[in-house]
């Protein structure tokens, strides 16, 4: 891969955050939408590469730390927010921004989100909503719409749609929104102020599977989704945030549902240990002193 | 042992103080330069049952808890039933004569002590606790040791209770007085000596040595019998420095953890058998994204849930098959409780110059046995050396490759590639669970090929080939020529040492080879000792054989015996001695040892009225004592 060293003292642009290798998604993916926009929030934010870090699961949307130029790791199904919770507490300086699919997160990795929420990590989670598994060839996802038919669920789908938004609500989220990846701008702004919020953001994104989910199409997205900015809704407002978040029918809102006006500390803002430098940057070992004082206690 | 040491035993129901009692005394005995070796044989019940905790003590540093009792305290009528029957001739009972009464005659030579406690300790009444400490007064006496030891124990463990030491000293006193006016002393009396000692636990000093091998994350899910690690950790985490995390399951423990040492810092987890199952698929994620990782399996009997609170080693086949695929990995087991302080700090070095992960398997008997270490041991600290780490640094200083574009995962010659963290400019990659070439680009999807593949699995289990000559050897003691070789793993070391001594005692010349690396195997180390072998019988404790089996499959030896147990209780020196008998007499090629005894009540905790009777050789019998 490119190593361009050193801090670059020039602006940077979203050329600095493409890597070599071209994204494999199909023609058309929301996914790409996803990526380009990452890219130049992070370059308007003016975040070094070097001292970026993001994760991913499995799934196709996982496969966007490849395609973008920092620090990446790409772990296993369901795991990313778990990972990225270890790397954030050991260099608590990095920005870390966590992406994946809705099966990723909302299914294998349900336990991660929720718990990672009420832990309140200071990191972002990515999340390419498009309601079906597609590198599995299309199965059938916790997001997907009851009564939904997919190779799995071929006389539709019986199970009620997760609701990410108002579980995040409910978990102690302090950002939560929704953006679609066919309306860049407005999701460009979302991942910003996602990025920059103190603690566990969330930005759920529709990101149409063009090959496998025939049913929530770009098409269908443009005809139900509204902006929450162009309809007064207060995102500091909780109880509003939770109506919001439990609508969906002929429209569907997108947009900031909440952030929380007095954020809670995060994580690493509380612990003892993470207090000044981080972990990585910590001095080795313990002195003798320390050692003998160890020992001492059991004697 | 040939040297004076005495061994007693405390029981009584969950929440009677059974385990405080016993840390009492061994801190009492241990101030006054006593060695102890404890073990507590306890059930998963926090009120109520059995809980059976049993000290040996002797100014020559006992390796294991011994086989006999000479000394009872009974807590509650269940006790003195249950353990009467097992204090050996000379020996006494201690109990509490306002609560308890004896329901059989003693054995013979046995002396009952019946403690009037509502008198010794008047504060009895509103301190049921009380009888504990009048006990282990008197218990002291007993065993010729000076109060002066006890004294100090109460007042360092209520120092924050300054009220409660003077009834405490009090009651103690009371006890020791009163013994030392009405019942004589044990045969056998132990003199107080200058040595000092530090009173830990297996988990205590895996915890400990990780700490002053610079770890720097601890993070786990409670699990019996692995929770002291995350006990000693949380309560040093301020202190140490160490960011320590209790989180929803062994799952995110494990992707924690390698997130964290993704990053740079040295972090290690913890868990029994259940929890590690979940952490498998993780574990080869750090086998295939390079990244250091310790684990730690304390084995607690199994499969499933199992028996929570009973030792065993049944997990070896479950940590060797730990992951889908081929990937270097170093697997470890502590023989003794302060083994695990050299073996912690290894497998943190190993885990950073290998980049792999380093699987240590304790269990029950060594994590939760407690033992006298002579604190020397604990200043043996190893330097640290991160290996081929590119580490950030505070000033953000360059570490540029001459140039050339940096390669994570570089076909090097040792198959160790520089490994750089996030944070380091210059030295941007991913890392990935997917197969990737050098320098972290996938192979599995668009670029799938079988050059690339080959090239990077044999890059990574080249890194193997280095390690062995960075092992301590295999452990051999004995005479070379000797009739029988007994071959052990882990926590059997101290029980199996015993054993040898007592055989060549009784004229069965025997030798013991003993493991510690499990992955890589010392095969070549191993032939040639075992190649001289007669008679080789392994112990293990577990059903199957795990480890015959393992052995078998690495050198193509097969054993002429085995010594198995599996009935949640360790090893003691007896069963290991009339095993052997009983395979030298061809009574049995592989002998299931039980922990009861011939003649005992059927009640008994961990016995039945099967079938140890006639196993235990007039051999065994003569050595014991």
């Amino acid at each position: 891969m490119t190593t361009l060293t050193a801090t670059t003292a020039r602006k940077l642009e979203v050329k600095d955050f493409k890597a070599d290798v071209p994204p494999d998604w199909c023609p058309g993916c929301g996914d790409f939408g996803v990526l380009n926009v990452l890219q130049q929030a992070c370059a308007e934010l003016e975040i070094q590469p070097h001292e970026l870090l993001v994760v991913s699961g499995i799934g196709c949307s996982s496969n966007l730390p490849g395609f973008f130029r920092s620090y990446g790791v790409h772990s296993l199904h369901g795991r990313a927010l778990a990972f990225a919770t270890g790397a954030k507490l050991a260099n608590h300086h990095l920005t870390v921004i966590v992406t994946g699919g809705d099966g990723d997160g909302y299914g294998i990795g349900l336990n991660h989100f929720i718990q990672a929420m009420r832990r309140n990590i200071n990191l972002t989670y990515i999340v390419m909503n498009n309601e079906i598994y597609g590198l599995t060839t299309g199965q059938v996802s916790p997001t997907s719409e009851h009564g939904m038919v997919t190779k799995s669920t071929p006389m539709g789908n019986l199970e009620q749609m997760l609701n990410p938004l108002a579980l995040a609500l409910a978990s102690g989220c302090g950002y939560i929104a929704r953006g679609f990846s066919g309306d860049p701008r407005h999701l460009q702004k979302l991942y910003m102020d996602g990025i920059q919020y103190p603690g566990f953001a969330l930005i759920d994104v529709f990101s149409p599977c063009v090959t496998f989910n025939k049913q929530n199409t770009y098409h269908w997205f443009r005809d139900h989704v509204y902006r929450l900015e162009d309809n007064g809704h207060d995102p500091t407002d909780f109880h509003a945030a939770l109506d919001r978040a439990i609508e969906w029918g002929a429209k569907i809102p997108i947009g900031l549902f909440y952030r929380n006006p007095n954020p809670r500390p995060s994580l690493d803002q509380l612990d003892p240990a993470l207090q000044g430098e981080p972990l990585v940057l910590k001095p080795r070992g313990l002195t003798a002193e320390q050692r003998r004082a160890l020992v001492e206690e059991f004697m | 042992m040939d040297h004076a040491n005495l061994i007693v035993g405390i029981g009584g129901a969950a929440g009677d103080g059974v385990a405080s009692a016993g840390n009492t005394l061994a801190l009492a005995v241990a101030r006054q330069g006593q060695g102890v070796y404890a073990y507590n044989s306890y059930q998963s019940v926090i009120r109520g049952g059995h809980s059976w905790l049993r000290l040996r003590v002797s100014a020559q540093k006992p390796l294991n808890h011994g086989d006999q009792i000479d000394g009872l305290i009974a807590l509650n009528q269940d006790t003195l039933d249950r353990h009467l029957q097992e204090v050996g001739s000379g020996g006494v009972a201690l109990y509490n004569s306002a609560k308890v009464k004896p329901s059989y005659e003693p054995p013979k030579g046995v002396q009952l002590c019946p403690l009037p406690v509502p008198e010794l300790a008047p504060s009895y009444k509103e301190l049921p606790v009380m009888q504990n400490t009048v006990a282990v007064g008197a218990m002291l006496r007993l065993m010729g040791l000076d109060f002066a030891g006890l004294e100090s124990v109460i007042s360092t463990t209520f120092a924050k209770k300054p009220k409660v030491i003077g009834t405490n000293v009090a009651a103690a006193k009371a006890g020791f007085d009163y013994a030392g006016a009405h019942f004589p002393p044990l045969p056998t009396q132990l003199k107080p000596n200058g040595q000092k000692w530090a009173l830990v636990t297996g988990n205590e000093v895996l915890a400990m040595g990780a700490a002053m091998a610079d770890c720097k994350f601890y993070c786990a899910y409670p699990m019996s019998p692995a929770s002291a690690i995350l006990h000693w950790m949380a309560a040093h985490a301020k202190q140490l420095g160490i960011c320590v995390r209790q989180v929803e399951d062994e799952i995110s423990v494990i992707n924690m953890t390698i997130g964290a040492n993704h990053a740079g810092v040295r972090g290690m987890c913890a868990t029994s058998g259940g929890g590690f199952a979940l952490m498998t698929e993780a574990i080869g994620m750090a086998g295939i994204m390079e990244t250091p990782v310790v684990a730690i399996n304390v084995m607690r009997a199994g499969p499933s849930t199992g028996v929570p609170t009973k030792t065993e080693q049944g997990d070896l086949n479950q940590v060797f098959g730990a992951s889908q695929g081929d990937y270097p990995r170093i697997i470890v087991a502590p023989i003794s409780i302060p083994d695990c302080f050299s073996v912690i700090q290894d497998a943190f070095h190993l885990a950073d110059r290998y980049q792999c992960p380093v699987l240590v398997i304790s269990d029950l008997l060594i994590s939760e046995g407690n033992e006298t270490v002579d604190p020397a041991v604990f200043e043996q600290v190893r330097e640290i050396d991160r290996g081929e780490t590119i580490l950030p640094s505070a000033n953000g200083e360059l570490h540029a490759a001459n140039g050339e574009p940096y390669l994570r995962f570089k076909n090097t010659e040792s198959g160790i590639s520089p490994r750089a963290v996030p944070g380091v400019p210059g030295h941007l990659y991913v890392a990935a669970t997917d197969e990737h070439d050098e320098d972290g680009v996938l192979i599995s999807d668009i670029y799938t090929d079988p050059v690339r593949r080959k090239k990077m699995v044999d890059k990574r289990v080249r890194k193997m080939s280095t390690v062995l000559a960075q092992l301590p050897p295999p452990l051999f003691s004995g005479p070379a020529d000797a009739e029988v070789t007994l071959v052990g793993w882990g926590s059997t070391w101290g029980v199996l040492t015993e054993a040898v001594e007592r055989l060549n005692a009784a004229g069965i010349t025997t030798n013991h080879l003993h493991l510690r690396y499990l992955v890589p195997f010392q095969v070549r180390e191993v032939q040639k000792l075992l190649g001289r072998s007669r008679r080789i019988i392994i112990v293990e404790n577990n059903q199957s054989g795990q480890f015959a089996r393992h052995l078998r499959a690495e050198t193509g030896i097969a054993a002429n015996g085995h010594i198995r147990k599996y009935d949640g209780e360790p090893f003691e020196p007896k069963h290991i001695v009339a095993g052997v008998q009983d395979i030298l007499n061809g009574k049995a090629e592989i002998v299931n040892v039980l922990s009861t005894e011939p003649g005992w009540r059927t009640d008994h905790p961990s016995g039945t009225s099967a079938d140890w009777m006639g196993r235990l050789s007039g051999v065994a019998r003569a050595a014991t004592h």
